[in-house]
């Protein structure tokens, strides 16, 4: 007889620490990987599953191990059909003998590959990122609740209770326990009154009598012990907390579409918005997005259109920010939205208008964003010469005066997808702790 | 009535199993293996498990306890992710070189398997454990399981004592040298766990007692520059470290200057460890191949005397084989020579040659063809021999010939490879050879020693890879690992490799030259 024991009710996690460990150093290698993947500018891959192969550095684990590309090897193999000796059989040209019996098993560990969730991906990629400015979040942490009905409890509070409910539990219990009735009692009780008031008492009025009135008290005894509405029967309405989409932001991404914004532009001004949205959507629960694009009159338009369409026309930067103002007041009311705005252009304004563009900002948009940001795509040659420099397009300058007094205003210049990251870290890495509160 | 006779002769029906089946069904097994086969094992502790719990033994290189490393969670993970897309199943079982003899059954297999894995396991590899005599040489069963026990638990004080980055650190460093951990030659001590405690405590004590910041005052000897004296000097101290020496975990752990006392510790726990695995690694086709043949001889025994069913039987041989599949070398299936068929068709052929031997056989293995013993013959072989020498001596060409085995030489400067020998007269003793060589632990490992040391000097460690048929290392790997052994002995490593025969050096690198 052997000793069986049954494990199966043994804790199942024994390797959980080995896991543990291995995320951990596998964590730091993935980070370092998908920093250098992000300065060469992948960015608009970020949002997904990604396939990573664990890079070898880190968690290979390298032994002394006989190269296949040296020496005399002799390997013998089954399953012979032609061959007779002396045959000479040509390399494959990825090393010659692919085959060999002790092959299989040194290569399949570095192949190693792992699977990251966009949401380890993004972790990774933001991890040492802070969004700007949660003004309205300090709602942040805590989700604000609705309380909603949601059937009926036997245990509450005395103003939940459901009286419906409740009387008809009562009635079932009255009916099945034989609980007499008023009317029963009632007639039972007239006609005693009434044998009562005859004058007449023989021996056998009297014995009806004292029959009726046993049968009275029974009754009145069966009524008092079994009661109209027993705490059994009572029903409370039931209520849960439903959390509410209040942590819902909104954001605008404008851009300037006249002939002046190539391609590259354009895809620059892309990479720009896709970024700005992965790091609003790790905050916010519900993200609406609203397009608009502008040459010398804007208008609110849908992504494909916003990214791929032309047009032709002037460039009135104002009638962009007038369209914004508008949409907020019909659709994204302050109170209910953290708004958060992105504008790229290549700096082109007609002139004059620059100016209108600053004091709309200063008179109303920028009490009522969360955040502004401003990326001025410009030729990698110019990088030089604007890179450090206050000079600039008329537009350039206007803004200034709002990023001197708004301190939720940011402006930068990019000339290159990998520019675009380090700028996300200046945007949202300069903020101050402590913001306006108001 | 009949037909209630029948069934009580049943050990089981259907594929449901409970403790009373696997008990009724593992004594009608152990009556078979002990008295018909003369099996000789330790006593038995079968352990049902989960599949998550096989996935966790697995990555722990299939101990039930073991310290904690990232490594086993990189090959958890792996498994993990294999199992889950469907690629590759788990196994049956899981045994494990103790005694008693624990063994893990899958509580999702039918009764039928629970039946063959335990005659699989629980006595063909239980049977070869105790009697094969590498198993009973270096390693000893009844320790392994208080000692890993011991290791977890010092490992785990380590990492508390002195944090789990610098224990993983060393393991790191170790792990990376357990391939050069092991004794192949000298027979290490054997070791038992209360002792080692006692051992480890007592040095500590020592150390602490008779430690006098004096010592470091005392003036160096003067250096002599005589040639003679010095080559004198060289040789001497060769001795003194009893190099060369091939155990390189071994050589580190008593004689590295930098080491702390719980870091040699662990170092010695991890090539216990590799030495413990050791004899498994020599004796993978002949210890599969006595489990299998276990295996299949009991069950049709059973079968025979009308104790399974043959649906049940049915189920048995259609994993068996599965498991004993072979396929030639072009099919895209091809893993290399599967063990389990190789040693079960040598064992089979072994009990056709003792019992119904052709001409040939007489010729080739005059000593047991036709002797009709075949069970001794087998428990002779499984108990003398590892792989090598197993093929070596019973290897038959009537199995080269159903295998259809072939020699392809390859020469890394040519273009081609060359059929040198193929199954037929000329053939069968080169492939024969061939084969056991392939299988030759000793021979297929890099060998790499440590040559000498200046202890007093510049402390410059220096190995020697003795090269064999012009086979290098891969360099990457191989820069790596030294940057280990550097980590683990503080002090510039080189490498020279030399050609075994010759004595040309090949190559030379030292870890000065590596950058970090």
């Amino acid at each position: 007889m052997p000793n069986f024991i049954d494990r199966r009710l043994n804790p199942k996690d024994k390797s959980l620490g080995n896991r543990q460990r291995f995320l951990k150093r596998a964590r730091e290698e993935l980070k370092r990987a998908i920093k250098e993947q992000v300065k060469s500018g992948k960015i608009a891959d970020v949002d997904t599953d990604h396939n990573v192969s664990m890079p070898a550095r880190g968690v290979s684990e390298p032994t002394f191990q006989p190269a296949g590309n040296s020496g005399e090897r002799q390997y013998v193999l089954p399953g012979n059909r032609e061959f007779a000796a002396g045959d000479r059989l040509p390399k494959r040209s990825s090393g010659g003998g692919a085959t060999g019996a002790g092959a299989g098993t040194g290569q399949s560990e570095d192949e190693f590959q792992f699977v990251l969730s966009r949401e380890e991906v993004l972790d990774l990629f933001f991890e040492d990122l802070e969004l700007p400015d949660m003004v309205k979040l300090n709602l942040k942490e805590s989700v604000a609740f609705k309380r909603r009905r949601a059937g009926f409890a036997a245990t509450g509070s005395p103003t939940n209770i459901n009286v419906g409910r409740t009387m008809r539990n009562s009635y079932g219990r009255r009916i099945a326990l034989h609980r007499p009735g008023r009317k029963e009692v009632e007639a039972l009780a007239e006609e005693i009154a009434r044998l009562e008031a005859m004058p007449k008492s023989g021996e056998k009025h009297q014995q009806r009598l004292d029959e009726l009135r046993q049968t009275l008290d029974k009754l009145e005894r069966r009524r008092r012990r079994i009661p109209y509405v027993d705490p059994v029967d009572i029903r409370f309405n039931r209520f849960e907390p439903q959390p509410l989409p209040n942590a819902s932001a909104v954001m605008f991404c404008l851009m300037d579409v006249s002939a002046s914004m190539g391609e590259r532009e354009k895809d620059l001004a892309k990479r720009f918005f896709v970024l700005l949205h992965l790091f609003l959507k790790r905050r916010y629960d519900r993200i609406d997005i609203v397009f608009i694009r502008h040459t010398d009159e804007a208008g609110e338009v849908d992504e494909n259109t916003f990214f791929y369409s032309k047009q032709s026309g002037g460039t009135i930067v104002s009638t962009a920010l007038e369209e914004m103002l508008r949409v907020i007041r019909e659709r994204y009311p302050a109170r209910e939205w953290n708004i958060y705005a992105a504008q790229a252009s290549d700096g082109e304004n007609i002139s004059g208008d620059s100016e209108r563009c600053a004091s709309l900002l200063h008179d109303e948009l920028m009490r009522l964003c969360q955040y502004y940001a401003y990326v001025e795509i410009i030729d990698e040659r110019e990088t030089e010469i604007f890179g450090t420099t206050d000079n600039g397009t008329s537009l350039w300058r206007a803004y200034r005066t709002v990023d001197g007094e708004w301190p939720n205003f940011q402006m930068t210049r990019i000339a290159k997808p990998a520019d675009i990251y380090p700028v996300f870290r200046k945007l949202f890495g300069k903020q101050p702790a402590v913001q306006v509160r108001k | 009535m009949a037909k209630k006779g029948a069934a009580t002769n049943l050990l089981f029906q259907g594929s449901d199993w409970n403790f009373e089946t696997l008990s009724r069904t593992y004594d009608a097994i152990e009556t078979v293996a002990l008295e018909d086969l003369g099996l000789d094992v330790y006593p038995n502790q079968l352990e049902i498990i989960s599949s998550e719990q096989m996935l966790d033994a697995y990555s722990s290189v299939g101990m039930p306890l073991m310290y904690q490393h990232w490594s086993f969670g990189k090959r958890f993970v792996f498994e993990d992710n294999l199992y889950r897309k469907g690629r590759r199943g788990l196994a049956y079982e899981l045994v494990i070189n103790s005694n008693p003899c624990i063994t893990y059954l899958m509580e999702e297999n039918t009764m039928a398997m629970q039946a063959l894995v335990t005659a699989h396991a629980a006595f063909g590899h239980n049977h070869f454990f105790k009697n094969n005599y590498l198993f009973r040489q270096w390693t000893d069963a009844s320790a392994i399981l208080s000692y890993m026990e011991f290791a977890k638990k010092y490992i785990t004080k380590c990492e508390e004592r002195y944090g789990t980055t610098a224990v993983e650190a060393i393991l790191d460093s170790a792990h990376a040298l357990m391939d050069q951990g092991v004794f192949r030659y000298r027979r290490p001590p054997r070791l038992s766990s209360e002792k080692e405690r006692e051992r480890m405590r007592e040095r500590l004590e020592y150390e602490e007692q008779t430690y006098s910041d004096l010592w470091r005052t005392l003036p160096q000897a003067s250096e002599s520059s005589d040639p003679d004296a010095l080559e004198r000097d060289v040789s001497e101290r060769k001795k003194a470290l009893n190099l060369p020496e091939e155990n390189l975990l071994y050589f580190l752990e008593k004689t590295s200057l930098i080491l702390e006392p719980w870091q040699r510790e662990i170092l010695r726990i991890v090539r216990v460890i590799a030495q413990y695995f050791y004899p498994q690694r020599q004796t993978k086709v002949m210890n599969e191949g006595c489990a299998t043949f276990v295996h299949y001889t009991i069950m049709n025994t059973l079968f025979d005397q009308g104790r399974i069913t043959e649906g049940s039987i049915l189920e048995m041989l259609q994993s068996h084989t599965n498991v004993v599949f072979q396929p030639s070398f072009d099919d895209p299936r091809f893993p290399g020579i599967n063990p389990y068929a190789l040693g079960f068709a040598m064992m089979q052929d072994i009990e056709r040659i003792c019992v119904d031997p052709t001409g040939e056989d007489r010729d080739w293995f005059p000593e047991i063809a036709g002797s009709g013993n075949w069970r001794e013959t087998l428990l002779d072989a499984w108990a003398n021999h590892r792989d090598e020498s197993f093929i070596l001596q019973y290897l038959s060409p009537a199995l080269i010939r159903k295998f259809r085995l072939f020699l392809l030489s390859d020469e890394a400067d040519e273009k081609y490879c060359e059929v040198a020998s193929i199954h037929n007269e000329r053939g069968y003793e080169a492939i024969r050879t061939a084969l056991a060589r392939s299988y030759d632990i000793g021979a297929n490992q890099p060998d790499i020693q440590v040559m000498d040391v200046d202890l007093l000097g510049d402390r410059h460690l220096r190995l020697q890879h003795n090269v064999k048929s012009g086979i290098l290392l891969d360099e990457a790997s191989r820069d790596a690992t030294l940057r280990h052994v550097r980590h683990l002995w503080g002090y510039e490593v080189s490498l020279a490799g030399v050609e075994a025969e010759t004595g040309d050096t090949l190559y030379e690198c030292s870890t000065a030259e590596i950058e970090e």
